[in-house]
């Protein structure tokens, strides 16, 4: 049944026409697609993220890609300040993209010869060092890209001003697939923050979205990145991260995702030259019969850099939950310094989460440090809030929300920390806000 | 205020409370002392509902109403409080928002309005002066990282905010110095009123100099083996408990 998917998706990419200055990528990706198996229970990667979930849709392109208010309040994320391009259903609203104007951004389609040049030398080559841990959704990416959003940071350049890159979904009469993609260089010296969002206004929307961001960060400078994944329900989205790290640059960064049917989220982060440092943070709480699969892996190439991976995960319901944190470092990564911690959270009997983090060290001399744990609400946290006439039921969602709460509340960007707080403990208060009137009290904070 | 009569309790199986019998009127002050493993802390424990207690018979109402039948929620709420030994750490809950919503929980069953975000802040800030608390730990995780005094002062910020009618202090004054101690007395002394009760429980006569107790009963064996005025604090520290045990298991 998944080959009927595969050959549905090979055939939308064959149609769609490449970019004249593309075609040879697509080429590569037809042919690499073309040439790959569905993943099944056998394959590694994709252990406990069964595909079988796609069968039965058929996904065509999407056609209503009307912005109504609703859709447009979800793009809009207040106090941030950020200039932004927003895409309904995979079809850009020129109304709300004034991130046009800057001269950093640019869309595929839109771009000058020398633009052409940059994205044809860099799109997939930061993709392309993933090795191992590429598969062929990537492949899928490469074939059918027919847009995409190139931001170019210059040299010493510091945009003050977040990039906000929001993919909505919205109400159409069939099931539709999505291919996004973001290619961000930013040069050495540079200093961006970029903002990736993925929303929608509706829960029963079938969709597919693929989405993939490939960001090449040069000696000395700096990205701050939060890729939001807020799709629910009926919303499928499987979305790649790729970073190539130079001498001394920075990636920090902040990945999300609620929970949906499935999200699978890739991210690689490749330190390619001595002194680079990576800081990521995350947080997943899938619900229902949702299903969240996040693989992370850092690939340590070069001496003397340094990884801190933080994720947190709650889980309710029947929901299951896939962790594969992976810490790769090679023979040439000497004095490398790198951390991972994955903490989940069951909040009921038949929750389910896998965690695997990973260490490969081929190094003598480096430091590394990996952790996962899987409990339960704490019931002496429990007692005290109920000893302190709080129902148990808010006491619950106190405490959930109290363990992601940290991460939240040391992202730099506080809008983002505002946006999210009553997404976060409205979800633990299950839509109502009686059990999270406390948390979603401006007053308090 | 406080009535119990013939309280049995155990945890995991072992017997600890063994036919405990006390009676508080209101506006009175008690004190409860006893040795190691007497009781003590299971007293506090069983009244305020942790559920790994047992209770296997006898019975403790407040102002009238059965409360081992209660939630521990419902307890706070018709006015029981007890201030933790050890009161437990909970990083990532902002212990604003942990006071607002247990000050509300209990306002609200009371038939009391409800305070205002604005209201509530000015009355904390208020309160935490009154404990020697700075106003940074309102922001604080829910005893996260404080030191042992200044979890206990959290505790009393808590009791004050809440205005119980029934408090017990669990130890409250163990591990604390002379001034910390002071602090504690002074919140206790504060709020002392001809309609509300305390439990002071306590290894130490020293709280007693400035917490003065209207009863001190001994709790030895799981039940209360002798009762007397604030004089028999002294007379405990001077002798000890054995004494008393003693001639408990000789009348047992």
């Amino acid at each position: 049944m998944a080959e009927q998917f595969h050959a549905q998706q090979l055939a939308m990419a064959k149609a769609a026409t490449a970019l004249p200055f593309l075609a040879e990528l697509k080429e590569q990706g037809l042919e690499a697609f073309s040439q790959a198996s569905m993943p099944t229970r056998k394959t590694e990667a994709w252990r406990f993220t069964p595909l079988f979930k796609f069968v039965g849709n058929e996904y065509v392109q999407a056609q209503n890609n009307e912005l109504n208010e609703e859709l447009a309040a979800v793009a809009n994320i207040e106090d941030l300040n950020a200039a932004r391009l927003v895409f309904v259903n995979g079809v850009l609203n020129t109304e709300l993209s004034d991130a046009l104007a800057l001269e950093q951004v640019t869309l595929f389609s839109q771009a000058n010869a020398e633009q052409q040049t940059l994205i044809k030398n860099n799109l997939g080559s930061v993709l392309a060092q993933a090795h191992g841990t590429s598969h062929l959704f990537n492949d899928l990416n490469n074939a059918s890209t027919t847009e995409g959003v190139l931001i170019h940071v210059a040299k010493n350049q510091q945009l003050t001003q977040p990039i906000q890159v929001s993919y909505l979904t919205t109400d159409n009469k069939v099931a539709f697939s999505v291919n996004t993609r973001i290619l961000m260089i930013v040069e050495t010296g540079a200093q961006a923050t970029l903002v990736e969002q993925y929303a929608s206004d509706s829960t029963a929307q079938v969709s597919f979205t693929n989405a993939m961001t490939e960001i090449r960060v040069d000696d000395n400078a700096q990205i701050q990145h939060y890729r939001l994944v807020t799709i629910q329900e009926e919303a499928q989205h499987i979305g790649g991260t790729h970073v190539e790290l130079n001498r001394d640059s920075q990636y920090n960064a902040f990945h999300l995702s609620l929970g949906s049917k499935l999200s699978r989220n890739d991210l690689v982060v490749n330190h390619n030259v001595g002194g680079s440092h990576s800081e990521i943070s995350g947080v997943y709480v899938p619900q229902h019969d949702d299903l969240v699969d996040f693989h992370t892996c850092i690939e340590h190439r070069a001496a003397h850099c340094t990884g801190n991976e933080v994720f947190r995960g709650i889980i309710n319901d029947k929901a299951r939950a896939v962790f594969n944190g992976r810490i790769h470092i090679h023979p040439d990564a000497q004095k490398t310094h790198s951390e991972l911690s994955n903490k989940n959270l069951l909040l009921t009997n038949s929750a389910e989460i896998y965690t695997k983090p990973e260490l490969e060290i081929y190094a003598d001399d480096v430091k590394c440090a990996h952790g996962a744990t899987v409990s339960q609400l704490d019931e002496q946290a429990s007692f005290y809030l109920q000893s302190r006439g709080i129902s148990k039921q808010e006491a619950n969602v106190i405490l959930s929300f109290g363990f992601i709460n940290e991460l939240l509340q040391a992202l730099p960007h506080k809008a983002i920390t505002h946006l999210l707080r009553p997404v976060l403990a409205r979800r633990f208060g299950r839509d109502t806000d009686e059990l999270s009137s406390h948390l979603l009290d401006k007053d308090l904070l | 205020m406080l009535n119990i009569k013939n309280l049995e309790a155990s945890i995991e199986g072992n017997k600890i409370l063994k036919g405990l019998n006390l009676d508080i009127k209101p506006g009175e002050v008690h004190a409860i002392m006893g040795p190691n493993g007497a009781g003590k802390s299971t007293l506090g424990n069983v009244l305020a509902g942790r559920e790994e207690y047992e209770v296997l018979g006898g019975s403790a109402t407040l102002s009238g109403k059965n409360i081992l039948d209660l939630d521990p929620e419902e307890r706070a709420r018709e006015g029981l409080f007890l201030a933790f030994q050890y009161p437990v750490e909970i990083p990532g809950v902002s212990n604003l928002e942990f006071l607002k919503a247990s000050v509300d929980a209990v306002r609200a069953h009371q038939g009391k309005p409800e305070l205002t975000s604005v209201e509530f802040l000015k009355l904390a800030r208020e309160k935490c002066k009154a404990v020697d608390l700075d106003q940074n730990f309102l922001k604080r995780g829910v005893n996260e990282g404080f030191s042992g005094g200044e979890k206990k002062r959290n505790e009393l910020l808590q009791m004050m905010l809440l205005e119980p009618q029934l408090c017990i202090l669990d130890e409250t004054d163990s591990g604390l110095d002379i001034d910390a101690l002071q602090v504690v007395a002074n919140g206790v002394n504060n709020m002392r009123s001809p309609d509300r009760s305390f439990i002071i429980v306590t290894h130490y006569q020293r709280l007693l100099d400035y917490i003065v107790p209207d009863f001190v009963h001994v709790l030895a064996n799981g039940r209360i083996v002798k009762t007397g005025g604030k004089e028999l604090a002294l007379e405990l520290e001077e002798k000890g408990y054995s004494w008393l045990e003693e001639a408990d298991n000789g009348v047992a």
